[in-house]
């Protein structure tokens, strides 16, 4: 691509994208004050807080959890969550005999209506290369060492499915309510790179 | 299609170093790629599959150093050129235009 250097300098690249922008606008197959909502509703209205209310719901309402493990999909849209990335959900489980963690080895595959757009680090080669080969290493980099007697299941997002990782409640939680339960569930958590 | 990107397992990518406090985007035009190529998928007509086909055919070394908006972008750039919709001379044309027009301003 003429012109288009990988060491091109930040400013180039907000340069280059401002050409395409206005370009594509001019042609009427962007919109400006569209694009201005997109940014602001990836940015600051979807992210983890969403998936931990699913997430606290679950451990709250076991109906709902049952309806979560058959039908993740039409269970977070319950709540309201749905839309790009969401649309075929699976929920894991984690038990005391087994832990899930999620990857997609591919690219970035991820569920932006629970948990957001990705961190760097998930989309980064070595979370992607080593974390289907060296699990429990890679978790205990995170903070997170795994009983040996705990079976690892590591999930490949690398298709149409996305996938929530549902983490135990932690124990001394029974007097909490939905919400205080919902502020102990982290991103990490749902990714199952993180106790809850 | 087989390729760098299908680094499942792959040896000597090192840590997984993260960042703390991370915002989701961490440039302006990170933010606008984003939010185009979700406008354009519509508007152009093409899907996630487009993106990630095109996204692999990005020469490894590229691949490997280039951070992940910009992969997105040289994706897109690439299905707009092969649907006939922008050439990388318009691009370009336009960035001068508009670096003109800011150094007048």
């Amino acid at each position: 691509m003429a012109g288009h250097h990988h060491d091109e300098p930040e400013s180039d690249i907000a340069l280059r994208v401002k050409a395409i922008e206005s370009l594509l606008a001019e042609k009427g197959l962007v919109d400006p004050v569209a694009i201005d909502h997109l940014v602001d509703y990836y940015e600051n209205r979807v992210g983890p807080r969403n998936g931990a209310a699913v997430v606290a719901r679950a451990w709250t309402d076991p109906a709902f959890k049952a309806r979560l493990l058959d039908d993740a999909t039409a269970a977070i849209a319950e709540l309201g969550y749905s839309g790009l990335q969401g649309e075929n959900m699976v929920a894991l489980e984690n038990t005391p005999e087994v832990h899930n963690v999620v990857v997609c080895t591919l690219c970035s595959c991820y569920p932006w209506p629970v948990l957001g757009l990705p961190p760097v680090w998930y989309k980064s080669p070595p979370y992607r290369s080593r974390i289907v080969r060296e699990p429990r290493a890679v978790l205990e980099e995170f903070g997170m060492a795994v009983p040996r007697d705990v079976e690892v299941r590591v999930w490949d997002s690398s298709a149409e499915i996305r996938y929530l990782v549902l983490p135990m409640r932690p124990a001394g939680t029974e007097e909490l309510g939905e919400t205080e339960l919902a502020g102990m569930v982290t991103r990490d958590g749902m990714i199952g790179v993180a106790p809850v | 299609m087989d390729g760098i990107h299908d680094m499942g397992g792959m040896h000597g990518f090192g840590r997984v170093e993260r960042e703390a406090d991370e915002p989701v985007f961490h440039h302006d035009w990170e933010k606008r790629v984003f939010a185009i190529s979700l406008q354009a998928a519509d508007s152009v007509g093409f899907v996630d599959d487009h993106l990630r086909r095109s996204i692999e055919r990005i020469p490894p070394d590229i691949y490997l150093t280039a951070s992940y908006y910009e992969l997105w972008l040289r994706s897109m750039e690439a299905i707009f050129e092969e649907k006939g919709i922008l050439s990388p001379d318009a691009t370009e044309r336009r960035m001068v235009e508009l670096k003109r027009s800011a150094g007048d301003g």
